[in-house]
């Protein structure tokens, strides 16, 4: 029998109602969350937005995100075989499912624009 | 935030990508008196190839041993098989020297003798040791990390993360600015710019296993293209000889076997447990000494003949290392390694060729600029400086060098310039395509890329022939009739199938400009080896160009320069 890993996730952006959606995703020996989530966007749903730019060297350190309530990096944390628990992180802006703002705020195009008038 | 023309964002230099050569120029542009404006699609500093480099920079010190920029030219043109631009190459190897020693200036801990000299390692194709580097496998974000701090510090460079640039801006053929979409809300916006330095790296996310960031799918070879610009020596993708396979290993990166190459030796053994780099005509013995075009070849070659690992690759076994050398040598990566299950004491790990680096891409002179004025290119974006096959080493060393000449350039050319050309008119059709279309619920943009990723990598990967070339440019136009021409949707925030939907516009558009030079050239030359055209050809030592004519890729041929020709 194949196993699979339940990843069960925090969907919504701000001003909307959030929910929880179930993916199952077959489990290989080894692969990290990061690699589910990719897998579901391939596979399930190309909507379900989350953050990651280096996929598996810990060097962009953009994949954060809460696994069972603990801050984790999605491309560290392994997959395993059970049901696991996926939300934004709780101290930053949400912006879309698990993708947060976590950008310096001086690196964000508001601060840089000009001001209106 | 739009002012009344539509404009949001206005700067002397537009630096499009913020990996070493896009944060180098940053700075030169800045310290030669100009307005920088620095964006990337992903955040500043951390996306791209360049903090993923775990590996070691090529310059011509002389503090390992006596050493002087000229043999580190030679063994450049010797490793591009006859296809550098010596101008550019030249520029890389004159100027590596200063710009590794303002990195050093700059702190960033390049690994010493205890008498203070910069170490220096022997890599493959090189004549001596000369290839520096940051311990332990952090070359890259330390590099990323020191000029991360220099752009912090120039108060005047303004960042801005999370923009992807979706096209530049052409006014009456002169370069003007861009335009592209705040990821974070989706909001439309466009720059205006007096110049503009697409510093976007390489292509090696058409590829399924590959060595870089998810953000490198060749998007500033589109960008130029579109612009007017020309694109060069397409057909040269570096596969990286000994990418990791197994056993699954998380938080490192594939790459991560070479520096241990460097140090160790390691042996290269097929599914018979046997040494088998002899056969192809390089004896190492324990040693390191086969170059990256011959590694790939040999071991794609055991795997077609039957004789691979269980996951597809072959052995790389530091068994016969002590365990106190490995320590010594790797100290905390060997604990990561543990974590992973992985004691190389006990076992040999898989390995095989995964994409690694792009010797092709946007043509420019040796002041870095395009064919279209005031465009700009550098660091891994653009072609010609490596020829068909990048030596070991060079890729930071032109990040750095290219990024900084670029800078300087662009900042000469907008001293004295009133006002950018730019007008709502060029941007217009840019905009028109942001506003998005009617949604497609059906369309999984992810799916087609990885669709495109495994076609690119069966028909044009390492080797070539031509019936598989026509099969990939059949599938290339079906991936992209399935995209359609306008992105499903209106804008909202961190929208990534729309994100995926213009990567997939540019990666369609690159991968068919490599797919067509592959099929033109008929020979076998460097990281381009067509099965059913074995020989280097006498008559091929040329570039190919490409350019669009009508929105299709078209390819042309080119002398190649060499460093005696003047420049004009």
């Amino acid at each position: 029998m194949s196993l699979v890993a339940q990843l069960l996730i925090r969907r919504g952006a701000p001003g909307e109602a959030g929910h929880w959606d179930r993916f199952e995703v077959a489990f290989e020996r080894g692969q990290s969350v990061l690699d589910g989530l990719r897998r579901i966007r391939v596979e399930q749903d190309p909507s379900l937005a989350f953050r990651f730019s280096c996929i598996n060297a810990n060097a962009c350190k953009e994949c954060m995100m809460l696994l069972d309530g603990k801050v984790v990096y999605a491309c560290m944390a392994r997959l395993e075989p059970r049901e696991m628990r996926l939300e934004p992180l709780a101290n930053k802006a949400l912006l879309r499912d698990l993708a947060t703002e976590i950008a310096p705020p001086d690196e964000r195009i508001a601060r840089a624009a000009p001001a209106s008038d | 935030m739009a002012g009344p023309d539509g404009i949001e964002l206005q700067a002397d230099v537009l630096v499009i990508g913020s990996g070493a050569a896009g944060m180098a120029a940053a700075i030169a542009a800045d310290e030669a008196g100009a307005d920088v404006l620095l964006v990337d699609r992903s955040l500043i500093g951390r996306g791209g190839a360049t903090v993923m480099a775990q590996m070691t920079v090529a310059v011509a010190l002389g503090e390992e041993v006596p050493d002087h920029w000229q043999h580190h030219l030679a063994d450049t043109l010797a490793a591009g098989r006859g296809l550098c631009d010596e101008r550019l190459a030249a520029l890389l190897c004159e100027n590596g020297p200063a710009a590794i020693r303002q990195m050093d200036n700059w702190h960033a801990g390049w690994a010493r003798h205890h008498d203070g000299r910069i170490r220096a390692a022997q890599a493959p194709g090189h004549d001596r040791p000369r290839c520096v580097y940051v311990d332990f496998l952090a070359t890259g974000p330390a590099v990323s990390r020191t000029l991360r701090g220099q752009v912090q510090r120039q108060a005047r460079i303004r960042r801005i993360g999370d923009l992807c640039i979706t096209d530049l801006v052409v006014a009456d053929a002169v370069a003007a600015g861009a335009v592209g979409f705040a990821v974070s809300d989706g909001a439309p916006v466009a720059i205006s710019a007096k110049a503009v330095i697409v510093a976007t790296g390489g292509l090696t996310r058409l590829y399924g296993r590959n060595s870089a960031s998810a953000n490198m799918g060749g998007d500033g070879y589109a960008l130029a293209l579109r612009a007017g610009a020309e694109l060069v020596d397409m057909e040269f993708v570096q596969f990286f000889p000994i990418g990791h396979l197994a056993p699954r290993l998380i938080g490192m990166d594939p790459i991560m076997w070479d520096p241990f190459r460097y140090k160790l030796g390691g042996r290269l053994l097929n599914a018979e447990m046997r040494e088998f780099t002899d056969d192809y005509g390089v004896v190492e013995d324990g040693t390191y000494r086969v170059t990256r075009d011959l590694a790939t070849y040999a071991i794609l070659k055991e795997v077609e003949a039957g004789r691979a690992s269980p996951a597809g690759g072959v052995y790389l076994s530091f068994q016969h290392v002590p365990e106190e050398r490995l320590r010594e040598s790797f100290g905390p990566v060997i604990d990561r390694l543990a974590k992973n299950g992985i004691d190389l004491t006990r076992v040999p790990v898989e390995v095989a060729p995964i994409a690694h680096y792009h010797m092709g891409g946007v043509r420019v002179s040796p002041a870095l600029e395009t064919r279209v004025p005031n465009l700009f290119a550098a660091g891994e974006a653009i072609g010609g400086a490596n020829g068909a096959n990048r030596l070991s080493g060079n890729a930071i060393t032109e990040a750095l060098v290219f990024g900084r000449s670029a800078g300087a350039a662009a900042a000469a050319r907008v001293r004295g310039m009133n006002r950018s050309p730019f007008e709502p008119r060029f941007a217009a059709p840019a905009r028109a395509l942001l506003a998005g279309g009617v949604p497609q619920p059906g369309l999984n943009p992810a799916a087609l890329v990885a669709e495109l990723q495994q076609i690119m990598s069966r028909q044009v990967g390492p080797f070539r022939t031509a019936a598989g070339l026509e099969a990939a440019l059949g599938a290339i136009a079906r991936i992209a009739a399935a995209l359609g021409p306008v992105p499903p949707g209106a804008p909202r925030p961190f929208d990534t199938a729309r994100l995926d939907w213009f990567d997939l516009r540019n990666m369609l558009l690159v991968a068919a400009s490599v797919t067509e030079a592959a099929l033109a050239r008929t020979e076998s030359r460097g990281a381009h080896q067509r099965e059913d055209f074995p020989l280097l050809g006498d008559a091929w030592a040329v570039h190919q160009t490409v350019h669009l004519e009508a929105g299709r890729p078209v390819v042309a041929r080119t002398p190649v320069r060499t460093g005696a020709e003047a420049v004009p």
